[in-house]
């Protein structure tokens, strides 16, 4: 079996005042081993959700309501919570959207990524502060040792961001979520930053799972794309595919949205915005904002179709449409 | 070095502080009704006595004049005499002081050993019962005056359960105070081993501490639940409980240390309220400090010894002040290194 992250009918809901946010909304989705995929949307489209309940990280008043997560044929839902623990950080890590303060402003970034390896992999303090500066110098942190000495506030935000990678990898982890590793960060630097993860899974063997919204990241360095509206998935294709065929209207739109510099096209923002998510209407959570709506879009969610091998989409009006286009 | 500069920076904040205290404190004695002169000269003096006796003490004199002798007096160590026991204030203070610190300290660390972990648990378990019942025990705490709980205490473990001696003094009847190293007898009979002073110092400094205490228990307790739960929100808390680590390491550790420099800037404010929330405390238990011996003054109108608590207590405030801004910066390398 080739898939290593399993995630089936995975629900997640907010409990508040109002009612149950539906965060995440009966999501399936597999990631294959060394591949990178890419999960975009807009904010608050259960991104990063998804990936904190990857981690079994959801607190209250948030709530699984459905679905499991299987990592390597392990149910993660059914481990206790010491063995979870072991999981996160070792097997499966996370870089955060937030390199600056993601990191213990009281401790010495060289530490914080030693004491994980002395937590995970066991190493003795010497043993982890080598494998530390050997980290520090494979994310192209110049003069580790000096910076291996310095707290979080005395780097910039680029140099944090490699930090939190180098952390997360410093365990060789199997998955890597990646939320958002770019927000924040100057384009050139962000651009450095995605070469470096690319090239680190490569070298590993690490899958990766980009969170994020913004389709250029997507096309420079995903295999595949996963598309997240309004907490329901609605199309997973491999890249390519993904961008010269979209096949779901939200699809489409985004990367209508995209600016491009080789064509003179004026770009569509997507009329609408994400409906309230609390209570949410049965059916095509996208019904409201799109141009193709049809009556039963309304009443019932479509079902995930192939569209092409490798290519699902979630629309009704799709069948449709691609006969008559 | 950075560090260096640091202290020098914060020392010298706190003269013009000091400055501004002395100030206050002089004013407010000298625009206070009733004439010192007629205090010292006694009840049947003359006028002419009395301009006498306002000359000797210096009392028709410009009020900055005054004030600098005042100010000068203080650096040559003369806090005045006092009317009631006929000696130097100045010795009178040192003789109490060691009384006084040994309540306060006995009195935050109580606070703090009680607070700290109520507050970690109040805001690990939020909204649990934990919570609640540290709200209630901190409310009540704050909302009960001290002298009304020193008397309970006294009433319940000396009077009805006799855990405890009785309220009167540091030490049992018939024991000498140990060697005056520190002058805090519970840190004196420990130094130089003399248990049966140890046990009754104890003994004696219970409830006093358990009183003083109860009333800081619940600024500690309230501050480190809502810096934690601030924190333990925080983005690093987030990452690392991601990254795997130990629950224990993620809120005593990571959390917990990061919640410190609140607690230690209320420690300090707790610290200054003990030194003034003590007089009350000390007359309860017959506690020879200086709380208790400016209570005394108050009642038999001496000016000295009233003024010189008041100066102290600011001085006190100020120090302790110096000391937390220290504080930040040891544990705070973005206070250092700035």
């Amino acid at each position: 079996m080739t898939e290593m992250l399993e995630i089936s009918d995975l629900t997640v809901h907010f409990q508040i005042n109002q009612g149950a946010i539906e965060a995440v909304d009966h999501i399936n989705l597999t990631i294959r081993r060394g591949e990178i995929l890419g999960l975009v949307g807009e904010s608050g489209s259960g991104k990063s959700v998804t990936s904190f309940a990857i981690l079994r990280l959801i607190r209250p008043p948030g709530r699984v309501v459905s679905g499991s997560v299987h990592f390597d044929g392990i149910d993660l839902g059914s481990l206790p919570e010491e063995q979870m623990r072991r999981m996160r950080g070792a097997k499966i890590a996370m870089v955060s959207q937030t390199p600056r303060t993601a990191l213990n402003p009281l401790l010495t970034v060289g530490r914080q990524i030693s004491r994980l390896l002395m937590v995970h992999a066991g190493l003795s303090t010497r043993e982890a502060e080598k494998r530390m500066l050997e980290m520090l110098r494979l994310v192209r942190i110049p003069a580790p040792e000096k910076r291996a000495n310095q707290y979080p506030h005395q780097l910039s935000g680029g140099m944090c961001q490699r930090v939190m990678i180098a952390m997360a990898l410093a365990t060789s982890p199997q998955l890597l979520l990646a939320d958002e590793p770019t927000t924040g960060l100057d384009v050139s630097i962000a651009a450095k930053i995605l070469d470096l993860l690319r090239e680190l899974s490569t070298k590993t063997g690490a899958a990766i799972m980009l969170v994020t919204h913004d389709l250029g990241v997507v096309a420079e360095i995903c295999d595949r794309v996963a598309v997240m509206h309004a907490g329901q998935l609605v199309e997973c294709a491999p890249v390519r595919d993904l961008f010269h065929n979209p096949a779901h209207p939200y699809t489409k739109a985004l990367v209508r949205s995209i600016p491009r510099v080789d064509r003179d096209v004026v770009l569509e923002p997507i009329s609408g915005s994400v409906p309230s998510l609390i209570n949410p209407p049965s059916g095509c959570r996208y019904a409201g904002r799109c141009e193709w709506t049809m009556d039963r879009c309304r009443v019932s969610r479509p079902p995930m179709v192939e569209a092409a091998p490798g290519h699902v989409v979630a629309c009704y009006g799709f069948e449709e449409r691609r006969v008559t286009c | 070095m950075f560090f260096f500069n640091y202290v020098t920076r914060r020392f010298a904040l706190a003269l013009p502080t000091l400055f501004g205290v002395s100030v206050i404190c002089f004013t407010l004695t000298y625009l206070l009704p009733g004439n010192p002169a007629m205090v010292k000269a006694g009840p049947f003096a003359t006028p002419e006595h009395l301009a006498e006796m306002e000359h000797q003490m210096g009392l028709d004199r410009p009020f900055p004049e005054q004030y600098y002798r005042y100010v000068s007096g203080i650096f040559k160590g003369d806090l005045g005499e006092s009317a009631s026991t006929g000696r130097p204030v100045s010795q009178d203070f040192l003789q109490r002081l060691p009384a006084t610190l040994e309540l306060n300290l006995a009195s935050l660390l109580i606070a703090i050993v009680i607070g700290l972990p109520l507050g970690v648990l109040s805001a690990v378990h939020r909204d649990t019962l934990v919570d609640h019942i540290g709200r209630v025990v901190g409310i009540m705490g704050v909302a009960m005056p001290s002298f009304l709980t020193g008397l309970l205490f006294v009433y319940v473990f000396f009077y009805m359960l006799d855990l405890a001696p009785s309220p009167l003094g540091r030490l049992g009847s018939g024991l000498e105070p140990p060697a005056h190293l520190t002058g805090l007898y519970v840190i004196d009979s420990l130094m130089t081993g003399n248990w049966t002073t140890l046990r009754s110092s104890l003994h004696q400094l219970m409830l006093p501490a358990a009183t003083l205490g109860l009333s800081a228990i619940a600024p500690v307790a309230r501050m480190v639940r809502s810096t934690m739960l601030e924190i333990l929100e925080s983005d690093y808390i987030k990452a690392a409980w991601a990254a795997g680590l130990p629950r224990r390491t993620v809120i005593y550790r990571d959390a917990l240390r990061n919640a410190l420099i609140p607690v230690i800037t209320i420690s300090g404010i707790v610290f200054g309220f003990l030194m003034a929330g003590n007089a009350v405390v000390e007359s309860v238990f017959s506690w020879p400090g200086i709380g208790n011996y400016a209570v005394t003054a108050l009642l038999t109108k001496d000016s000295a010894p009233i003024q010189s608590f008041i100066l102290f207590v600011a001085v006190t405030c100020v120090m302790v002040n110096l000391a937390v801004d220290i504080a930040y910066g040891l544990i705070d390398p973005r206070i250092r290194f700035s």
